[in-house]
C-alpha cells in the first residue's frame, strides 16, 4: 500500500494497516514530510488546515495514553475534528462489538479512523467494513506502523541514513507489535536487525523475518548503533515466560555495563511506557544516550505526515 | 417405500471399486437396494423390467462415501445444521453414510440421546446417518460413559469430539473398559495446555501475523501417550485428526508394534496449508490448525500408503457471527461434506494419489473401521453408489451449498470434478443437472 501516492484506485491504498508492503520510497517520503512537521510543531502557531472539515475518530479498544494523545494532537494540528472513543473490552463481549461498532461509526461519515485493538488482524477486519481511511494504531502482536515510522525518524535525525546501521531490539519480541513493525521497516531501509530475548519471548520462526537472533544480550549488543528496548508486561514476569523480574533484569535489562558492549555512541530507545528497573535502568533511560523523549516528539510529527498522506486519497480531496 | 426403488443400470461407466482394488470399464446393476452385478457388458437386455437405464458416458461409478466425523447441530444448534440439512449436503457430496459427533446440546452421552438422533435421522435424513457417543460424561474428561448400553443403542464409537481427555488415568480406564465391549475409541489428539492460546500453526507465518502458534508437539505428545495406552490395554483406538509428519512416525511405530491403532486426517489438512490463512481468513481457522506444506505432503503420502486409514470432512458449520471476528477470537471449524470429494480430486489431478486410494480412504476403509455396510461394489453389497464426473471444472459458490452455514475454506475455489448422482440403498437421492 503506497499511501503517499495521490492516485489510489484500490482499497488497500486508503489505509495504513502495517509497514508490510510499504516501499523504501514511501517510507522515505513520509519521513521527509514528518521532518517538516517537526519544525512547525516547534512554532508558536502550530495549526494547519490540511484536514479542515475532516472528521477523525480515535477508536481504542485497548487503553493507551501516549499513542491516543499523539494521534489526537496530530489530527487537531492539521485542523481535523477529532473524537476519542474508548471501548472497554470488558463491558461488552470481546470482538462482538468490532463489526457493529465499525458499521455504526461508518454511518456517521468519519474520514479517518485510528484504531487500536487487542487482537492481531482486527484493524484489517474493521477496515474492510468501512468507507473511510483506517490507520492501525496497534493490533494485537501484529503491527504498530506509526511507532516504527516515528522510531525511524528518530534514528534518522540522530544517525543519518538508516541503511547499514546495526539495530538491536531487546525484550518481549513474542508479544510485541512494535518489534514486528520495526523489523519490517528497518529491513526495508537496509539496516542490520538483531533481536535479543530469552527463548520463551521469541516467537518460533522469527529467524525467517530477516533478523539475527541472540540469547545473550552482550553478544547481541556488540557494536550496535541503536538499542531498542521493549516493554515486558507485568503478567509475563512471574514464572509464565520468565521466572522473575529480578532474573530478567539481570540478563536482559539494559544497564550501563551491558550498554558498554554497544558502540560508544550507541543510542537507546524505548516505545514506552517503561518499567524502570525491569527492562531498563533509570540511569540509562534518562542518560545522555537516550532518545526516549525525542521519540514522543517525533510521534506527533510522523502521525501528521500519515494523516496528511491518507487525506489526499480521500474522496473529494 | 421399497416400491419406489426401481432397479437402476449404470452403463458405460468406469467402475472403481477400492474394496477389491478394481478399476475397469463396465456396467453396474442395482436392484432391491443391493448391488447385483458389476461387470463389463450387462446390457439392457439382461435387466429386470422397469429398470432405469443411465448412460454414464465414461464417468466413474464408485461406492458412496462414509464420512466419519461431522458436526450436526441437532439437537441444540439447529441454526448451524440439522440432520436434514447435513444429509442433503452429504448427498450432494457423494457421502452416503454420515457419522456425527456427539457434542450436541445436550451431549449424546446416554442411550436415550442415541435413540433420539437415530429416530430423527430416520425421519428426516436422506443418507444413512449414525452417531458416535461421548467418551466421557458431558465431554468433561472425567467419567466414562455407558459404553455397553450406548453401543447397544447404536453408537458406533466413543469420542469427546474436539475435546482431548487430558487425564491419562481416565483414558487408560476407558480404554481398558472399552476393550471388553470391543468399543472403538476415537480421540482428538491435542494437549490443551500445549495448545494454550494458539490459533494457527506455530512458525514463521504465525510469527509474522502476530498470532499465537500451536506447536506440533501438542499433537504428538497426546498421540504418543494414546498409542502407548492402546498397546497397554489392547483397545481399538483411532486418532481423529492428525496433521503433521511427526505424528506419522508415532503412528507408524504403533502400527508396527501391533497395537490396534488407526488414524484419520481431514480433507482440509491434505489440500491446504498454513499459508491459506493469508490475511487472517477465519474460514481457514480449524482445529488442529492447518500445518506447513511439508506436513501436507507427508499426509498425502501416508494416505496413499495406507498409513493413514481414513480421510474425513471434519464438517463443522459455523455461522457468520462466530467467524466474522478477529482471527484469535473466531470459532474454529470449516464445512466440508459437500466439497470433500471434489477437493480430494485435486490430489488425483496433481498425481499425488491414485483415485482408488483416495476413494478407499473415503469409503472402504471408514466403513470397515466402523463395521458398516457399504464401501464396496461387490455383488450383494448395499447399493450406496455414486457417479462421479472427474473433469468438469466448477467454482464453489457458497450460496449453492446445501449446508446451513457457508464457512468453507474453498470459498470461490476452482475445483475439478464433482458427484453427479448419489444413490443410497438403491434410491437416487441426489442428481446434479
Amino acid at each position: 500500500m503506497n499511501i503517499a501516492q495521490k492516485t489510489s484506485p484500490d482499497l488497500s491504498q486508503r489505509h495504513l494497516l502495517g509497514i508490510e508492503g510499504l516501499s523504501r520510497e514511501t517510507i522515505t517520503a513520509l519521513l521527509d514530510r514528518a521532518e517538516e512537521f517537526v519544525a512547525t510543531n516547534r512554532q508558536i502557531d502550530k495549526k494547519q488546515s490540511q484536514l479542515r472539515g475532516r472528521t477523525q475518530i480515535n477508536l481504542f479498544f485497548e487503553a493507551s495514553t501516549r499513542t491516543q494523545s499523539s494521534f489526537e494532537l496530530a489530527g487537531k494540528r492539521l485542523g481535523a475534528d477529532v473524537m476519542n472513543m474508548s471501548v472497554s473490552s470488558s463491558s461488552i463481549r470481546k470482538g462482538e462489538t468490532l463489526i457493529d461498532t465499525a458499521i455504526t461509526l461508518n454511518a456517521m461519515h468519519p474520514d479517518i479512523l485510528v484504531v487500536r485493538h487487542h487482537a492481531s488482524g482486527a484493524v484489517e477486519l474493521l477496515a474492510r467494513k468501512v468507507d473511510c481511511s483506517v490507520i492501525n494504531a496497534g493490533d494485537g502482536a501484529h503491527e504498530h506502523p506509526t511507532q516504527a515510522l516515528l522510531d525511524a525518524l528518530t534514528i534518522r535525525r540522530n544517525k543519518g541514513p538508516i541503511e547499514n546501521l546495526t539495530v538491536t531490539i531487546c525484550g518481549d519480541i513474542t508479544h510485541s507489535r512494535v518489534a514486528r513493525s520495526n523489523i519490517l521497516l528497518l529491513n526495508t531501509m537496509g539496516a542490520r536487525v538483531r533481536v535479543v530475548a530469552p527463548s520463551t519471548l521469541l516467537p518460533p520462526g522469527i529467524e525467517h523475518m530477516g533478523v539475527e537472533v541472540f540469547r545473550d544480550m552482550r553478544e547481541g549488543l556488540r557494536d550496535a548503533d541503536i538499542v531498542m528496548m521493549l516493554r515486558l508486561q507485568r503478567e509475563r514476569m512471574s514464572g509464565s515466560f520468565v521466572p522473575s523480574s529480578q532474573e530478567y533484569f539481570h540478563y536482559f535489562g539494559l544497564d550501563r555495563k551491558k550498554l558498554d558492549y554497544a558502540k560508544p555512541d550507541a543510542l537507546v530507545m524505548h516505545p514506552g511506557p517503561m518499567n524502570r528497573g525491569v527492562e531498563i535502568e533509570s540511569g540509562v533511560a534518562d542518560g545522555a544516550q537516550s532518545l526516549i523523549r525525542e521519540q514522543v516528539e517525533m510521534g506527533v510529527a510522523v502521525r501528521m505526515a500519515v494523516l496528511e498522506a491518507l487525506s489526499q486519497n480521500l474522496p473529494n480531496a | 417405500m421399497l416400491s419406489d426403488r426401481r432397479p437402476i443400470l449404470l452403463t458405460n461407466a468406469r467402475i472403481v471399486d477400492p474394496s477389491r482394488d478394481m478399476d475397469f470399464p463396465g456396467d453396474l446393476l442395482i436392484a432391491d437396494g443391493l448391488i447385483r452385478e458389476a461387470k463389463r457388458g450387462i446390457g439392457a437386455a439382461g435387466v429386470p423390467e422397469g429398470t432405469e437405464i443411465v448412460d454414464c458416458r465414461g464417468k466413474v461409478v464408485a461406492p458412496g462415501l462414509t464420512d466419519i466425523r461431522a458436526f450436526v447441530g441437532e439437537p441444540g444448534a439447529e441454526y448451524r445444521e440439522t440432520l436434514a440439512s447435513a444429509s442433503q449436503a452429504a448427498a450432494a457430496g457423494g457421502v452416503t453414510t454420515l457419522v456425527m459427533r456427539p457434542d450436541t446440546t445436550p451431549v449424546i452421552d446416554d442411550p436415550a440421546m442415541v435413540d433420539f438422533v437415530l429416530r430423527r435421522a430416520r425421519d428426516t435424513a436422506i443418507v444413512h446417518l449414525h452417531t458416535m457417543a461421548a467418551l466421557t460424561k458431558g465431554l468433561k474428561g472425567q467419567e466414562m460413559t455407558e459404553f455397553g448400553l450406548l453401543k447397544a443403542a447404536g453408537a458406533l464409537a466413543f469420542t469427546d469430539a474436539d475435546h482431548s481427555v487430558t487425564n491419562a488415568q481416565v483414558m487408560r480406564r476407558a480404554m481398558t473398559y472399552a476393550h471388553d465391549f470391543d468399543a472403538l475409541i476415537v480421540h482428538h489428539t491435542e494437549d490443551p495446555d500445549l495448545v494454550g492460546e494458539g490459533v494457527m500453526n506455530e512458525g514463521e507465518f504465525a510469527a509474522r501475523l502476530g498470532l499465537v502458534g500451536v506447536p506440533k508437539a501438542a499433537e504428538t505428545v497426546m498421540l504418543e501417550r494414546d498409542v502407548r495406552l492402546a498397546a497397554l490395554t489392547g483397545a481399538r483406538y483411532h486418532a481423529a485428526s492428525i496433521t503433521c509428519a511427526e505424528s506419522l512416525e508415532v503412528l507408524h511405530r504403533a502400527k508396527d508394534s501391533g497395537a490396534t491403532v488407526t488414524a484419520a486426517c481431514s480433507i482440509n489438512h491434505v489440500t491446504l496449508n498454513e499459508t491459506a490463512v493469508g490475511s487472517y481468513r477465519t474460514f481457514c481457522k480449524v482445529s488442529p490448525p492447518l500445518r506447513a506444506e511439508d506436513d501436507r505432503k507427508a499426509l498425502v503420502a501416508a494416505l496413499a500408503s495406507g498409513l493413514i486409514d481414513v480421510l474425513m470432512s471434519d464438517h463443522d458449520p459455523q455461522d457468520v457471527e462466530t467467524k466474522r471476528l478477529p482471527f484469535a477470537e473466531a470459532a474454529p471449524g470449516a464445512i466440508g461434506i459437500e466439497t470433500m470429494l471434489s477437493a480430494g480430486l485435486r490430489l488425483v489431478h496433481n498425481k499425488e494419489i491414485a483415485l482408488t486410494k483416495l476413494l478407499a480412504a473415503m469409503s472402504t476403509r471408514p466403513a470397515e473401521l466402523l463395521g458398516l455396510p457399504g464401501g464396496s461394489l461387490r455383488p450383494g453389497s448395499v447399493a450406496d453408489v455414486i457417479v462421479l464426473d472427474l473433469e468438469t471444472p466448477w467454482v464453489v459458490d457458497p450460496d449453492e451449498l446445501k449446508s446451513k452455514c457457508k464457512n468453507t475454506p474453498f470459498d470461490e475455489a476452482s475445483l475439478y470434478g464433482r458427484v453427479v448422482r448419489t444413490i443410497v440403498g438403491g434410491r437416487t437421492v441426489f442428481e446434479f443437472v
